[in-house]
């Protein structure tokens, strides 16, 4: 809402300067976006009378004239030519500064001293909207008397401020200048007065002319009054300047009439050509099934049983508290005009408005939920315009159907109450003088909300809220105390929490750096990652209104989006990196209306020594720090995102917590990839799931460990995995560790064949092993692995 | 014999001083004093000696032994100094050398201000939960008092999944769940994704964070939600940070606020960064509408509640003077690495 300062100044006579204004508005709750005055734009230019146009003695399209601006003569050139001797004109005077940019300096034209410029009103920033009567390509002369010397500023009502408020929703009130004007009365604690309106005296009967009924409740009021012999015109200057300064553009008296009562009372009003309403009657019913209007916009509309319109005896002519039809408006041979003064159900308008596309500056207000109470002063306040601006003559009598009037609303007012939830202790006084400023009276300890404020006291359960936002708010926020909260609370990171935090923490120091990722993505990437065409993956929640693909699902696999970052980075041109996203996935589950939102830890990694097995051993570590026991590593080798040769799927026992392997070469080169990704996939959840409480201490070794190192040889086949397999079922508990320390294949070895190398730490918690014991665990060892064909290396 | 002590004495002093090695030392130690050392012979000869004779002779042997023990070990403290001296000297090495390249990951900027943030409320006894983002429409809107048609949910450009399942486009929904699930005294707070149709720009996304907090407890008043927050922004940004409350509106707040914080940049003085106002709007925040206490079956006479929301990114985005919201979700090695 742009408001201009001097209007506002009208009804609430407030003194301060315009920061000040701007810091008071806001604190009080109307806050002030941003504020702005063509004062300081134009500078030394005053008003000036031409005393006397002659030729310029060198030049045939110039004339030289002699100005009185008061105080002295001065003599300036100009190439225009609507002068005559007596008009007032802008003089911009040496050293001056104009709107449009330009600075004026005494000088010369063809030899003749010009002392200034005399402006027209593109200079001075205006076009023919703001000044209807001015020459476009002349000089601009002064329709209205000035004292000469006058500063343009002030003779044009430059020095006003147009002021953009922020108005809340459910401040539809403060839509308004008189709104506003309230509002500003309370921040500066000065009366507020509103205008004095009434219907003025015509000639007939509106009733003889114009029938209107009401068909539906979505109407809770529609007023009416006419006028004949319409004069369209330009409006007087001091119209178009309020309406400028608020933001709208002026177009002739009757238009810019609405718009006047528009911002003035914040209701918007509309001006049927009454010609065009056949039949002679208006109608205010809900539209009919295939039904079409013309809008003003010159858009053919089809119009749904949802939306209520304005109709003459048999069409609509208007979508009401939207647009008006192509006949609507006010034309050339327009002779009587009816204006409407009505108010619609806010949500039935929101709800046309967005059927049709079509928001106006109507339907935004109409849709907050106006006051059907300002009706008839914004009918009366259009009437009175029209007289004074003899726009036309006004039509005796006026129609108001209002069926079920808007009551005050009637508040006990518990002022304890309004303190206990302010934590203050304002007196009773001042919380009636704060809500008497509000129009809000305290009679009987009963508070009367004027109907104006219909967002207070909607509800029983909240209306001492409500009474206390109002007086907290012209109270200032600012001085009501800060404390602490009395309530003693305990708080701790939740098990599943910490846990998370631990793990982050391990990751960060293997060299992993956190990413944050969207969790909506395209399904384009279903087929960069190769998921298979029946995966239930590719079965996503949708979004029904996304802006883009590129919005419109949330992700199942958030591996594409660390593919994305991998590619990016890649792209760039980093040579390594490992990445991991705590990152949320999003899977429809059959028979429920929300989707399941797993939490998972998604690895990845490239680079020189980021290969699978360094990925592998950052989950084993990483396990192992969470002691998580039973960690075991299944191939897996479905193909798909993953590398079908180098994939595994990672088990806690016989749980399944997640995947891990390099990337598929296929998906790679989807997304441009030249180098080996690995991936890990895990979810968070199931991993926490498998810490198995709190590590219980387990006594320190009493006697010594013996070690024997072993070199075994076997088929390609046999992996590492199956022979420690059966080593570690081996030696009835003496085996405390055995671990994988050298391959071999080459001389010595036959082809097909490799050479696997153990060291293996056997030892016995209750005695000193003997090296007969050990050696024949030892044996016990190579005689089980003789079973599946792996035998000592000799 | 005296003489024979005296010249042992000269020569094995003699040469203790030109031994240059410990082994040379301990050579000379078993020549002269050792167990069939020249001193200990000596001694043997000591029977032939006279009763007066023997203890002076006895005396003068074991003075020189000491002697020679004692310059022995002088030597030999002499050389392992020397020796240490040397090793030093080669062990020197050049420490503007490059220290061992270890790998380690950073945290996300966005993770880093959220984790500040959680301590600094846990620290007042809030409890961190967390919430679906793929929510009911109720959740988010109809029992925060915004039923269908309310114009606040105009502000909020919403993503629908179905026409009563939607992307929550805040963390309130959040609140509401809590208050079904708990009964007060409740202190939580709820950080989390949220989404909004916007078109991703320098300070815009369809998806950002959100931290919301809730408190319903006995007697708890609008007072106590500003001085929360105000302790809240002396732990986050320092303790000369002031802050305003402005008068606003919430559907699901009454009384409702803005706060502003002084401008971290300028101090309030008025800058670039906060557009010359010298203040920054932070959050949103207000009294829990009893409204939705009482639709969260929280009886509204007993309980007061204070709700209060803020934007993670733009809290980070301040912290870190980051000018352009996209680079926190592009994760580029060369952001990540700064923080």
């Amino acid at each position: 809402m742009n408001a201009s300062v001097n209007w506002l100044k009208e009804y609430a006579p407030f003194d301060c300067d315009i920061h000040r204004f701007s810091e008071d508005m806001t604190m009080v709750g109307q806050k002030v976006e941003t504020f702005k005055t063509e004062s300081d734009k134009c500078k030394n230019v005053v008003v000036g009378k031409v005393l006397s146009i002659s030729e310029h003695p060198h030049a045939d399209k110039l004339v030289v004239c002699q100005i009185d601006i008061g105080n002295e003569t001065l003599q300036i050139c100009t190439g225009a030519h609507n002068l005559k001797v007596g008009d007032l004109i802008p003089v911009a005077l040496d050293g001056s500064i104009l709107p449009c940019g330009k600075e004026i300096h005494n000088g010369e034209l063809r030899g003749v001293a010009s002392n200034g410029m005399l402006c027209s009103i593109g200079e001075l920033g205006f076009t023919t909207h703001d000044f209807p009567n001015a020459v476009e390509d002349g000089i601009m002369v002064l329709d209205e008397e000035y004292p000469l010397g006058t500063d343009i500023v002030k003779a044009l009502g430059m020095d006003d401020y147009s002021v953009e408020f922020e108005i809340t929703p459910n401040r539809p009130d403060c839509l308004s200048i008189l709104g506003l004007a309230r509002e500003a009365g309370a921040a500066f604690n000065v009366p507020f007065t509103a205008p004095e309106t009434h219907f003025p005296e015509g000639e007939g009967d509106i009733k003889d002319l114009l029938k209107v009924t009401i068909h539906d409740n979505h109407c809770q009021r529609y007023s009416a009054g006419m006028i004949k012999n319409v004069r369209v015109k330009p409006s007087p200057k001091w119209m178009r300047e309020r309406l400028r300064m608020c933001g709208v553009r002026p177009i002739n008296n009757i238009v810019d009439i609405t718009n006047y009562v528009m911002l003035l009372y914040g209701h918007p009003m509309h001006a049927f050509d009454y010609k065009y309403v056949n039949g002679n009657e208006i109608n205010i019913r809900m539209a009919k099934s295939g039904e079409e209007i013309m809008t003003l916009d010159g858009v053919q509309r089809k119009l749904s049983e949802k939306m209520l319109v304005i109709a003459d005896e048999k069409d609509p002519i208007a979508v009401a508290g939207v647009m008006g039809g192509e006949y609507s408006g006010v034309y050339e041979d327009t002779n009587m005009v009816v204006f409407e003064s009505a108010c619609f159900d806010g949500p039935c308008v929101r709800a046309t408005s967005r059927m049709l596309n079509l928001r106006t500056e109507a339907s935004g207000k109409y849709e907050k939920g106006l006051n059907p109470d300002n009706c008839l002063s914004a009918l009366q306040m259009a009437l009175m315009l029209v007289k004074q601006l003899d726009a036309g003559d006004i039509i005796g009598g006026y129609i108001d159907n209002y069926p079920c009037p808007r009551t005050e609303r009637k508040v006990e007012f518990d002022f304890e109450r309004v303190n206990k939830i302010l934590g203050t202790d304002i007196s009773k006084e001042e919380m009636i003088r704060i809500l008497a400023c509000l129009n809000m009276k305290v009679e009987n300890n009963i508070i009367t909300v004027p109907t104006s404020r219909y967002d207070i006291a909607k509800d029983k359960v909240t209306e001492m809220n409500d009474i206390a936002e109002e007086i907290a708010r012209v109270y200032g926020y600012n001085k009501l105390p800060s404390t602490i909260m009395k309530g003693v609370a305990v708080a701790k990171p939740t098990e599943i929490q910490r846990f998370t935090k631990k793990v982050v923490n391990a990751l960060l120091g293997y060299g992993f750096y956190e990413i944050e990722t969207f969790s909506f993505y395209s399904p384009k990437n279903f087929d960069l990652l190769n998921i298979p065409a029946d995966s239930w993956l590719r079965k996503p929640v949708v979004i029904s209104n996304p802006l883009g693909e590129d919005t419109s699902i949330m992700r199942t696999t958030a591996v594409a989006s660390m593919m994305e970052v991998i590619t990016r980075n890649f792209n760039s041109r980093v040579p390594s990196l490992a990445l991991f996203e705590n990152a949320k996935e999003y899977w429809p589950i059959d028979g429920e209306d929300l989707p399941k939102e797993p939490e998972k830890f998604i690895l990845g990694c490239y680079g020189t020594e980021k290969d699978f097995f360094f990925l592998k051993g950052v989950i084993e570590k990483l396990v192992w720090s969470l002691d998580i026991k039973d960690l075991r590593f299944v191939r897996n080798t479905d193909g798909g995102t993953y590398h079908p040769g180098r994939c595994a799927d990672i088990y806690i026992g016989d749980i399944k917590i997640g995947v891990m392997g390099e990337v598929h070469p296929i998906v790679l080169s989807n997304y441009g990839v030249k180098t080996k990704v690995c991936i890990a996939d895990i979810n968070s959840e199931l991993l926490f799931n498998s810490i198995e409480g709190v590590h219980q201490y387990v006594s320190l070794a009493r006697f010594p460990a013996l070690t024997r190192d072993i070199a075994v040889v076997c088929d390609e086949k046999v992996t590492n995995g199956e022979i420690m397999d059966v080593i570690k079922s081996s030696c009835n508990g003496k085996l405390e560790s055995v671990k994988l320390f050298d391959i071999y294949r080459g001389s010595h070895i036959e082809d097909g064949k490799k050479s696997m190398a153990y060291s293996i730490v056997l030892r016995d918690k209750e005695a000193t092993l003997t090296d007969k014991i050990a050696d024949a665990c030892i044996e016990e060892i190579l005689n089980n692995l003789s079973k599946i064909n792996v035998f000592l290396r000799r | 014999m005296k003489e024979q002590l005296e010249s042992i004495r000269v020569n094995a002093l003699a040469e203790i001083e030109s031994a240059n090695s410990l082994a040379q030392l301990d050579e000379i130690r078993v020549r002269y004093a050792g167990k069939k050392g020249e001193v200990t012979s000596i001694l043997k000869q000591m029977g032939k000696l006279s009763a007066q004779e023997r203890p002076v002779m006895g005396a003068l042997a074991n003075e020189v032994r000491a002697n020679i023990e004692e310059k022995l070990s002088e030597k030999i403290a002499a050389i392992n100094a020397e020796m240490l001296e040397k090793q030093l000297k080669d062990e020197e090495i050049d420490i503007t050398l490059p220290g061992k390249e270890l790998e380690m990951g950073k945290r996300h900027p966005l993770q880093l201000v959220l984790d500040e943030f959680k301590e600094i409320f846990l620290g007042m006894g809030f409890e961190v939960v967390d919430g679906p983002e793929v929510e009911y429409d109720n959740y988010n809107f109809t029992m925060l008092n915004m039923p269908e048609s309310h114009p606040s949910r105009d502000t909020q450009d919403t993503f629908y999944i179905t026409e009563n399942i939607l992307l929550r486009t805040q963390t309130t929904p959040m609140e509401v769940r809590t208050m079904l699930n708990q009964k007060p005294p409740i202190r939580v707070i709820v950080p989390g994704r949220v989404y909004r149709a916007d078109e991703i720009d320098a300070t815009h996304s369809p998806l950002f964070h959100q931290i919301e907090g809730l408190v319903v407890e006995e007697g708890l008043t609008f007072a106590d939600l500003k001085g929360t927050l105000e302790a809240f922004v002396k732990k986050m940004f320092g303790e000369d940070t002031k802050v305003r409350f402005r008068p606003h509106h919430f559907a699901y707040t009454e009384p409702s606020a803005e706060m502003d914080m002084t401008c971290f940049k300028c101090g309030g003085k008025g800058c670039s960064m906060c557009k010359g106002e010298g203040w920054i709007e932070i959050l949103g925040c207000g009294v829990t509408n009893p409204v939705v206490l009482e639709t969260c079956g929280i009886d509204s006479t007993k309980y007061t509640g204070f709700a209060f929301g803020m934007g993670l990114e733009r809290l980070t985005m301040m912290k870190y003077n980051i000018d352009d919201l996209r680079l926190l979700y592009e994760n580029d090695m060369r952001f990540l690495s700064q923080f």
